[in-house]
């Protein structure tokens, strides 16, 4: 702890500004892009690089209140689950008669209290991890949009709706402005607020943070339906590029989103990371994707070079942390 | 001391409630099952039942270790579909293996599987929910690869292959048969040898069990390697039974085993479980899933029901510990 409050005083250095994280996967961008414009020669131009990011930014929504829920040493597996849920019931509800604007709002609420509901699980029962939680909540929400749609899938949106998964403002995607922006605040709020400091003290020791009277409680809560809020943001956008939706959509967007995080250098034991590095991770990952597609590597072979990069990210954090802390004990 | 006594006391008598309570809710739905369909309690239906629970409470005794633990195994429906692939287009390009042997290639594809799970979570310390959550997708990824992204048909593999689910040892079930004698070596190996007692005490507190002298690491390695053979193993006879291999088989059957883990009363907590109750739980799913169908609940309402019990077994399971420990410190202030 006290080594903590020391490196906040401690004069800016050069040197540990170039050792961060996000230098690296600013690197392994740049490595990313190099190989995506030598497999293809359309690849590097403007209009190519951001239309990418519309097959890629939908799940990537949830990662930044992910980010906030790992730096309290939580998880949250159910985000997934929320997605298919939020989805299915906006398609209902539209067809139903609802008005589509109508179906968003009560598809943002569905998927808000689906992560209230998490939190407020956690938050009642202590001693009850995110882990199991979240796990029962996963098959939990993914059953309940089976028991409505059973094997049926639901579309038919009104033309204005695909705006979200494929609208342009000017020649940016929207859903890229959309995600710049809550990228902005989300740095902000977790960077710069107060609300954000208590974050990181929650992970930190959550004890002490809440002896000095943290509400710990509230935080969680707040977080949790933030995950639920941006996972039915994801919802919307998903369900608008796809024109319908299933109870089987969104299936393992959690190993994504957590891969993402993890790879953004944010560290399992709690109280370390920042939303800037999960950020790039989602651009290295998905350029990633898409330069693979481009080169037509199977689906499969992309979950094995996911899985592999979350185990390596997480390997090498974990075996920085080892470093430093026997640096720290031998001095 | 005393209070401790008395702690342990009353919580082996709520684990003795627990599993009471879960056989009387078994009979209960079997008997509401009954009502509905007379088909449900035949022979024929009740031998099906168990031959589709046995590879469920195969993996589910494996999941309880790692469960005790304080770990979590996500990957294990990916590892199933690895070793089921690899021993199925081992047998249908040669014909004439023993069955025996190939139950035997699953059990070490399993294991390596296993091992490298192990190895990250105790050497190298990632959570075993990222570690098996990255695992899971290699293994599946390699499944699809190994398999060339086709499937392997009934009729690639040979009879003797087939016969390991089907055929019947003295009148029961081969599948039943391998899961009662693993159910045997667990009551054994987790109640009366030492390596048994020391993955409880890794579970229960971490810290004592290491100043204590026993070796966490080695416990984790063994702990997700047998939970990979087991893998392995139930890869092979899932094959086997349903006479085809793909790649996405088993996608998502993590989360059932899990389920009934928790429904027999394994804490994810660490350190609490007993393979007795994990069987029960097991019964459990195999009764709701064989049931459920023969009273006509359309099968996409199964997940759905799965998850609710699922959740209310959990509020229940911390709602008792927490009665239990409001009366012993009710009782101390006495």
């Amino acid at each position: 702890m006290s080594t903590r409050t020391i490196n906040h005083i401690q004069d800016f250095s050069w040197k540990r500004f170039f050792l961060q994280w996000e230098w690296m996967l600013i690197l392994l961008i740049i490595a990313i892009f190099t190989m995506n414009s030598s497999l293809s020669p359309y690849f590097l131009n403007y209009i190519s690089i951001t239309d990418a990011t519309m097959t890629f930014l939908d799940k990537a929504f949830i990662v930044f209140p992910m980010v906030m829920i790992m730096i309290m040493r939580e998880i949250d597996i159910s985000v997934g689950s929320t997605v298919a849920l939020s989805s299915v019931v906006m398609a209902v509800a539209y067809n139903a008669g609802v008005p589509m604007v109508l179906a968003i709002m009560i598809c943002l609420l569905v998927g808000a209290l689906c992560g209230l509901f998490n939190g407020f699980l956690l938050v009642k029962y202590k001693e009850l991890s995110a882990v199991i939680v979240t796990l029962s909540t996963m098959i939990l929400y993914r059953g309940i949009a089976y028991m409505i749609l059973e094997n049926q899938s639901s579309g038919g949106f009104p033309m204005w709706f695909s705006f979200f998964g494929w609208g342009y403002v000017g020649t940016i995607p929207f859903i890229l402005i959309l995600f710049l922006l809550l990228a902005v605040i989300f740095v902000l709020v977790l960077q710069k607020t107060i609300f954000g400091r208590h974050i990181y003290a929650i992970g930190s020791n959550p004890i002490a943070s809440r002896f000095s009277g943290v509400k710990v409680d509230r935080v969680k809560l707040i977080v949790f339906t933030l995950a639920g809020l941006m996972a039915a943001i994801t919802a919307v956008f998903l369900t608008s590029r796809m024109g319908s939706t299933r109870p089987n959509v969104a299936n393992m967007y959690e190993l994504d989103v957590i891969a993402m995080v993890a790879l953004g250098g944010i560290s399992t034991a709690g109280g370390k990371g920042k939303m800037l590095g999960a950020i790039l991770a989602v651009f290295v990952i998905g350029y990633l994707q898409y330069g693979l597609g481009l080169i037509n590597v199977p689906a499969q072979s992309l979950l094995v070079i996911i899985g592999l990069l979350l185990i390596i990210s997480v390997t090498v954090t974990n075996l920085r942390m080892k470093g430093k802390l026997k640096k720290k004990t031998s001095n | 001391m005393k209070d401790n006594i008395l702690q342990s006391l009353n919580l082996e008598k709520i684990a003795k409630f627990r599993e009471l309570g879960l056989l009387g809710f078994i009979i209960l739905l079997a008997i509401i099952i009954q009502l509905l369909n007379p088909a449900f309690l035949t022979f024929g239906n009740l031998r099906d039942l168990l031959t589709n629970t046995a590879i469920l409470s195969i993996l589910a005794l494996g999941m309880m270790l790692v469960l005790i633990t304080r770990g979590i195994d996500l990957s294990i429906g990916a590892t199933l579909a690895l070793s089921g692939m690899i021993t199925a287009l081992t047998v249908s390009a040669y014909g004439n293996l023993h069955p025996l042997l190939a139950i035997l290639l699953g059990i070490m594809v399993g294991i390596i599987c296993g091992v490298i799970l192990g190895l990250l979570v105790s050497k190298i310390g990632i959570l075993p929910i990222i570690a098996s959550l990255g695992l899971m997708n290699v293994f599946r990824g390699l499944t699809f690869w190994v398999g060339g992204g086709e499937w392997v048909s009934a009729y690639q593999m040979p009879p003797s292959f087939k016969s390991i689910a089907t055929s019947s040892f003295l009148g029961i079930n081969t599948l039943v048969l391998i899961a009662v004698v693993i159910f045997l070596l667990f009551y054994y190996f987790v109640n009366n040898t030492i390596t048994g007692r020391q993955i409880y005490a890794v579970g229960s507190n971490p810290d004592s069990a290491r100043v204590s002298g026993i070796n966490q690491t080695k416990i984790l390695i063994l702990v997700y390697t047998i939970m990979g053979g087991l893998s392995g193993l139930a890869g092979v006879l899932w094959v086997s039974k349903f006479a085809s291999a793909q790649g996405d088989t088993a996608t998502g059957y993590e989360l059932t085993v899990i389920a009934a883990c928790i429904l027999g009363g394994v804490s994810i907590a660490g350190g609490v479980g007993k393979v007795t109750g994990v069987l029960l739980g097991a019964i459990l799913l195999g009764v709701l899933s064989n049931g459920l169908p023969l009273i006509n609940v359309s099968p996409f309402w199964q997940m759905g029901i799965e998850g609710m019990i699922i959740l209310i077994a959990v509020l229940f399971n911390t709602n008792v510990k927490m009665l239990v420990e409001k009366n012993n410190l009710l009782r101390r202030e006495i």
